[in-house]
């Protein structure tokens, strides 16, 4: 009879989550990621630019669904990931601590908030029109509206530094009032990032609206910045040189761009992402006599 | 070739005497010339030859004046922003478009093709077929896409088949004494055939019977034109050619989408046919929403950046 000990474990595919599904990178590549110490982990998919466009129209043909959906629907849905994530939790901790060498105790916090975070959003859904719209005083009789509605396929680079709760804190607001996004994980510790896709995928989610691609920022963000068909890009986890490109490179097709600034990711994070990609509409309705 | 045609039962011989179809093999060699790489210079020629070969088609029961005169537009000046975009081959309608497609190509270039011969069921008398072909003509039509009678195809009538493709071929013919004719291309439906052997059979009934082009589908159905399927077709071709020297188009449409399908129909034309066959007066593909894709990639090519579908025309 054998040893537990001598157990063979079963070693993780880390896969891209494109579009719902979990594909390779079409470039059939992956690189090695390591915890802290420089200790291998696993092998992530190194994506190619052809993911990112891959990506895209994923994002695209999910818009209008997911941005069609009544708010209250995403409000639940996004309850949803947030019970799954619970249910992971565990795992999370375990692949935060490796990948920023935290402490049990400190990784656990990370997560615990990032969970926070994501039903904190999820409340949201319902109710950005009352703080970003605005019934406006017109000089005639119309009743004269504004309502915010979604900028459309979002490319988000997740932050590097806090690979769980700051790419928790990219995505739940983008994708709480009706946005589809490709997300670019941490270049060094994407394992997080392609998790998270698998709870997505179980969380009626529907595919498309959340695509995460690991590999090199520079080399998937260069396209997406560019692509005529991204309607805004998040620069959190580009450094200096590289988002001064990439807003280069976003002006072409006038791309909404937040720019990267330090930030405390555990700290209350305010509106300021949730209200980064909207647009307004503004409706005149002829009033009664 | 024309003793086999002579009679029903020496045409029933000859289709039925043609070498069965190897489904296996067909389908592995469709998927390995599928898997070419086509990249930078030769992919620009690709996309190129590909916008010049497509019969830009609206077969739609909503379809009016209004939309078909800016299929045309679109037909004859695919991508505005870029000029060098070189036109389609044709603009494919329904029979009573086909005066206001002609106008609106007047001095273009671009073709009209009308559907004819009670497209796309061919449920209908021959008289009423012939009578909508000549009409076509009349109007204008530069090429007529008929189909055949898959009911009598499927029950053994090879002989009524033919008859009907020759009555069709002979009203193509212009009644303004120029003596000239308008194409024909004759579509099979290969998605109600069955199987292999059925299309090869169809093809062969509809060269013999003098079709310019043999065109797999008609967009109608849930099976339109597949790679193994065009394989037929294109195999037939090159075999009728090698028997009678008689030069034949091939023309599938239906379900062909993206740039990359339509770059795999001209590898496999390349493959079995040779560059003879790589131009638009021998090969065209029938297809509505593939422009825009062949558009973008093209933009993307030239720009360096990826397109989206903002950039071209909804229809």
């Amino acid at each position: 009879m054998s040893d537990r000990n001598d157990r063979l474990s079963v070693l993780k595919t880390y896969k891209l989550f494109v579009g719902g599904k979990f594909p390779r990178s079409e470039s059939g590549r992956v690189y090695e990621v390591t915890d802290a110490k420089g200790k291998w982990l696993a092998n992530a998919p190194l994506a190619s630019r052809k993911d990112a466009r891959d990506a895209v129209v994923a994002a695209r043909k999910a818009f209008g669904g997911w941005s069609g959906a009544t708010a209250y629907n995403r409000g639940q849905i996004l309850y949803r990931v947030a019970e799954m994530l619970e249910g992971r939790r565990d795992q999370f901790v375990h692949e935060v601590a490796d990948a920023e060498g935290l402490s049990k105790s400190k990784a656990t916090a990370q997560v615990d908030a990032a969970i926070d975070r994501w039903v904190w959003y999820a409340g949201w859904s319902d109710k950005t029109a009352q703080i970003a719209g605005s019934a406006n005083p017109v000089a005639g009789p119309y009743f004269n509206l504004s309502s915010p509605e979604p900028t459309g396929v979002v490319a988000l680079l997740a932050p590097q530094d806090s690979s769980f709760l700051g790419l928790v804190s990219v995505i739940a607001p983008a994708i709480v009032t009706g946005n589809t996004t490709v997300v670019v994980a941490s270049e060094r510790a994407p394992l997080p990032a392609l998790s998270l896709g698998e709870v997505l995928a179980t969380s009626d989610l529907p595919g498309g609206v959340v695509n995460v691609l690991s590999g090199r920022t520079a080399e998937i963000a260069t396209p997406l910045a560019a692509h005529q068909d991204v309607n805004a890009i998040d620069l959190a986890g580009a450094d200096e040189e590289l988002a001064t490109e990439l807003e280069k490179a976003a002006a072409d097709n006038l791309k909404r761009v937040v720019r990267p600034q330090p930030v405390d990711w555990p700290a209350d994070p305010g509106t300021a992402r949730l209200l980064a990609f909207l647009e307004t509409k503004t409706v005149w309705h002829p009033m009664g006599a | 070739m024309a003793d086999v045609t002579a009679g029903d039962g020496a045409l029933r011989r000859f289709l039925h005497g043609l070498p069965g179809v190897d489904a296996v093999g067909l389908q592995a060699r469709a998927a390995t010339l599928g898997t070419r790489s086509i990249k930078t210079t030769a992919k620009a020629y690709a996309i190129d030859l590909a916008i010049s070969m497509i019969d830009l088609t609206t077969l739609e029961g909503a379809d009016t004046p209004g939309k078909v005169r800016a299929l045309c537009a679109k037909g004859i000046n695919p991508d505005p922003t870029d000029r060098t975009t070189p036109r389609v081959a044709a603009i494919c309608v329904y029979g009573d478009m086909v005066a206001t497609a002609k106008e609106a190509l007047t001095g273009s270039g671009v073709h009209v093709a009308a559907v004819a011969t009670a497209f796309p069921s061919g449920r209908a008398a021959l008289p009423v077929k012939l009578a909508d072909t000549r009409e076509a003509v009349a109007a204008g039509a530069d090429e007529i896409d008929m189909v055949i009678d898959r009911g009598a195809f499927l029950s053994g009538r090879y002989l009524q088949v033919f008859e009907e493709i020759r009555q069709v071929k002979e009203a193509c013919v212009r009644e303004d004494g120029s003596g000239t004719a308008a194409h024909l291309k004759v579509i099979f439906e290969t998605g109600e055939l069955q199987t292999y052997d059925n299309v090869r059979r169809a093809s062969w009934l509809a060269m013999l019977a003098g079709a310019d082009f043999i065109k797999t589908s008609t967009g109608k159905v849930a099976v339109n034109a597949t790679p193994p399927v065009t394989l037929v077709l294109l195999e037939a071709v090159r075999d009728f050619h090698a028997t009678t020297g008689v030069q034949v188009g091939v023309k599938p449409a239906g379900g062909i989408r993206t740039s990359k399908d339509a770059i795999k129909y001209l590898v496999m034309v390349n493959e079995t046919l040779g560059d003879e066959w790589l131009s638009p007066e021998w090969f065209r593909f029938g297809a509505s929403s593939l422009l825009n894709d062949l558009l973008m990639q093209r933009q993307k090519l030239s720009t360096g950046r990826y397109s989206g579908p903002d950039y071209v025309t909804v229809d």
